[in-house]
């Protein structure tokens, strides 16, 4: 790979694609996400968003975005990004709209979108080659509407909708490995407790053309129930215990880029939440904590 | 100009084609599939240029043609039934973009049962999307509707996408014999789209489809696309005009036939206004003065022009090709409420028939009209009709026989 890449957290870009004072909550990480990746790509962008917290972004008349905006619904941002990218291009080759005026069309949406009701259209996308980026800030469940439980929800996390003393039974989807699959030009995780790691993928992205994937694990105070001003170290925390891989596919390869080592226990991440307290509270569950740190222990073993 | 056969389909696929569309976001459903072929073949051999993108879903589908119209292209696509259905919760988003594109719906009717055969409870379900609705009677309707579409949608005014709906089979499978306008002559009349202020540019960045906070912005974005909607009635007058001054072929907001003197008149939409048309020269021969009222503009809704059309006759047979479980027709209703409380407005009748493809019969037409005219003597209208013989509910009891069920049952 011979493209420009940044070395130091200070090469990262001073000025702010995106302007302050939103309606997101404080210390949303998916917010601190879509900085750091639009602060990289500019302000030369159509942003194609898909129903959750984001879509609060651009209240009339006001919008934080210095490039444009289009909210589509919960389900179809990726074929709004085919309409404006195919009619970008339409509008390119006849001669109506100059180089100068075109648009990296990026889609903006949640977990529940990316990994479930859009899936179908972000699956149709890719296959069709569409030229486009995919940044989904992944909260890990329905944050807009009170984090009820979505197919990217942990396993073990209590949500409202996953209310039992065992939390949500069901898995994780990986979304990475789905998009894999799809063979996409690229495809990589970050986290916004990481920006140089982050900065250098999206990056990377901007320097390629078709169908790239930038998912944010997205820290949720709010969801996650934790004070706001821990969300940094619960990010890196997600990272040290390998609870969430960074990582990148490119060229049919994918390559970890950060194998946390040591490994912190998962615990340390966990009890950081309250979506995770019955695991500690009134007792102890150390069978269902131990069934958590398996599935991590197992995974970056296949990573070997 | 040059007169050829083509069904339905093919008469949209030529409006789409003389409008010079520029990108076609497509999704295959029975009827509507000679259509996008159709536009496919000649993207394929360059009879047409332009650009197709196949959608997984109608869902996407008028997702991408919304998005497309609003960064500054003209947008066509096509859909029918279950589609429509579909892709109904954009099909009520998309008008607040002020984005205008053409949408064809190829009416069939809707599950449950199954059956691929036409009535209008798919487009009316879209009846108040904010999309206009035109809709046609004839294949030369289809094609010369579509470029009405375009120019009525594109118009400063309006800025709304627009449904031309055209019945399956009846149409959509029908050859008939259509003059192709000129291209030249087209282009003449419908100049390239102009975007104007929409489009997605570096240079210009634009946010749209935002969220207000309160119902006071909201309404005042639902207001302006209901005002356009009127604005629409005026504007699409000058259309038509314009389009018969260069055409010579008359495609008013309401199609009255044989109404001067009438006394009792036929109400409906569609195909099925050919056979009321027949019936009421049946009727006159018979010396029966009775006419036929077919609005082809159904949103924006043409109420100043059909009470001035109906003022004065007797009784209105409302034949309703769709149903509003619970209530009835939904023709019948929006006309009672446009004629309620203006002086001299006639008794309305309603019936609702022609439901999935279900034959409208001579006999049946003759029995409306006679029913008019016994209410417009007597001064009462009849309860609700949902045409069914005798004969049929016999072959239906056969069925659930074979079907083992019990005559009555409701499956
Ligand atoms: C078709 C549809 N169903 C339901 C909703 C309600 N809704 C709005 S946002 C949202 C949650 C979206 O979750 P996610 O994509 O994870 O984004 P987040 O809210 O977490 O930011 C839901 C269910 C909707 N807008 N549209
Ligand atoms: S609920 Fe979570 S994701 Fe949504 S704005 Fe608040 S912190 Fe951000
Ligand atoms: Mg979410």
């Amino acid at each position: 790979m011979s493209e420009a890449r940044y070395r130091s957290l200070r090469e990262l870009p001073g000025v702010h694609a995106l302007a302050a004072g939103t309606a997101m909550c404080a210390g949303c990480g998916g917010l601190e996400a879509l900085h750091e990746v639009l602060d990289v790509l500019g302000t030369r962008t159509v942003v194609i968003n898909a129903a959750g917290c984001m879509t609060l972004l651009a209240s009339y008349p006001f919008t934080p975005f210095h490039g444009s905006w289009l909210y589509t619904s919960m389900a179809s941002a990726p074929a709004g990004a085919q309409g404006v990218r195919d009619a970008l291009d339409l509008l390119r080759s006849r001669g109506r709209i100059g180089a100068d005026d075109d648009l990296t069309a990026v889609v903006l949406s949640g977990d529940g979108s990316a990994y479930g009701m859009g899936l179908s259209a972000t699956s149709a996308a890719i296959e069709r080659g569409l030229d486009f980026i995919y940044l989904c800030y992944d909260n890990e469940g329905y944050g807009n509407t009170g984090q009820q439980t979505s197919a990217a929800t942990p396993h073990g996390a209590r949500t409202p909708t996953s209310p039992g003393p065992a939390g949500h039974a069901g898995e994780k989807k990986d979304l990475f490995d789905v998009w894999v699959a799809h063979r996409p030009r690229y495809a990589a995780t970050v986290i916004g407790a990481e920006p140089l790691d982050l900065a250098r993928k999206v990056q990377r992205a901007a320097s390629l053309a078709g169908p790239r994937l930038i998912l944010a694990l997205a820290p949720c105070p709010t969801g996650w129930d934790y004070d706001p001003m821990h969300g940094v170290d619960i990010g890196r925390l997600a990272v040290r215990t390998g609870i969430w891989p960074l990582k990148e596919y490119v060229d049919g390869a994918v390559v970890h880029t950060h194998v946390p080592h040591p490994r912190l226990p998962v615990e340390a991440y966990l009890s950081t939440q309250g979506r995770f307290r019955h695991l500690f509270e009134p007792l102890r569950n150390d069978a269902l904590i131990g069934e958590i740190q398996q599935r991590v222990d197992r995974y970056w073993q296949n990573v070997g | 100009m040059s007169r050829v056969l083509l069904n339905g389909n093919a008469a949209a696929a030529w409006g789409a084609r003389l409008a010079r569309v520029d990108y076609v976001p497509a999704f295959p459903i029975t009827p509507q599939t000679g259509i996008i072929e159709t536009l496919a073949a000649w993207f394929a051999s360059g009879d047409a240029e332009g650009r197709m993108t196949t959608c997984e879903s109608e869902h996407s589908m008028v997702t991408a043609a919304a998005a497309a119209a609003a960064t500054g292209v003209r947008v066509f696509t096509a859909t029918s039934s279950q589609g429509l259905l579909y892709a109904m919760e954009m099909v009520f988003a998309v008008p607040g973009w002020r984005a205008p594109f053409v949408l064809v719906n190829v009416s069939r009717a809707l599950a449950t049962p199954i059956t691929l055969e036409p009535d209008h409870s798919d487009v009316l379900a879209a009846r108040d999307s904010g999309f206009l609705q035109i809709h046609c009677a004839s294949c030369q309707e289809v094609l010369d509707s579509v470029l009405l579409a375009y120019r009525l949608g594109e118009d400063p005014r309006v800025r709304l996408p627009v449904i031309v709906n055209q019945d399956g089979f009846h149409l959509s499978f029908t050859r008939e014999p259509v003059d192709l306008p000129d291209a030249a002559a087209v282009d003449a009349f419908l100049p390239p789209f102009d975007a104007q202020q929409a489009g997605f540019r570096a240079s210009r960045p634009v946010s749209q489809a935002v969220a207000v906070l309160g119902g006071s912005p909201y309404s005042y974005f639902r207001y302006q696309v209901h005002l356009a909607q009127n604005a629409a009635l005026a504007a699409y007058d000058e259309i038509a005009a314009d389009f018969a001054a260069r055409f010579a072929r008359q495609h008013p907001a309401v199609e009255a036939y044989r109404c001067d003197d009438a006394e009792i008149v036929y109400f409906l939409i569609g195909s099925l206004s050919a056979r009321a048309r027949l019936a009421a020269d049946r009727l006159r021969a018979s010396g029966l003065r009775v006419g036929v009222v077919r609005p082809r503009l159904l949103r924006p809704y043409p109420a100043a022009a059909l009470r001035a059309l109906l003022a004065g006759k007797r009784a209105v047979a409302v034949v309703d090709q769709n149903l509003s479980m619970g209530s009835g027709g939904i023709l019948h209703g929006e006309l009672g409420g446009a004629l309620h409380g203006h002086a001299d407005m006639p008794l309305l009748l309603s019936f609702v028939g022609g439901l999935g493809g279900r034959e409208v019969s001579d006999g049946e037409f003759a029995a409306m009209a006679r029913e008019a005219f016994a209410a417009a003597r007597s001064g009462e209208v009849p309860e609700a009709r949902l045409l069914y013989t005798a004969g049929e509910l016999r072959e239906l009891r056969k069925l659930q026989a074979v079907a083992g069920l019990a005559p009555g049952s409701p499956r």
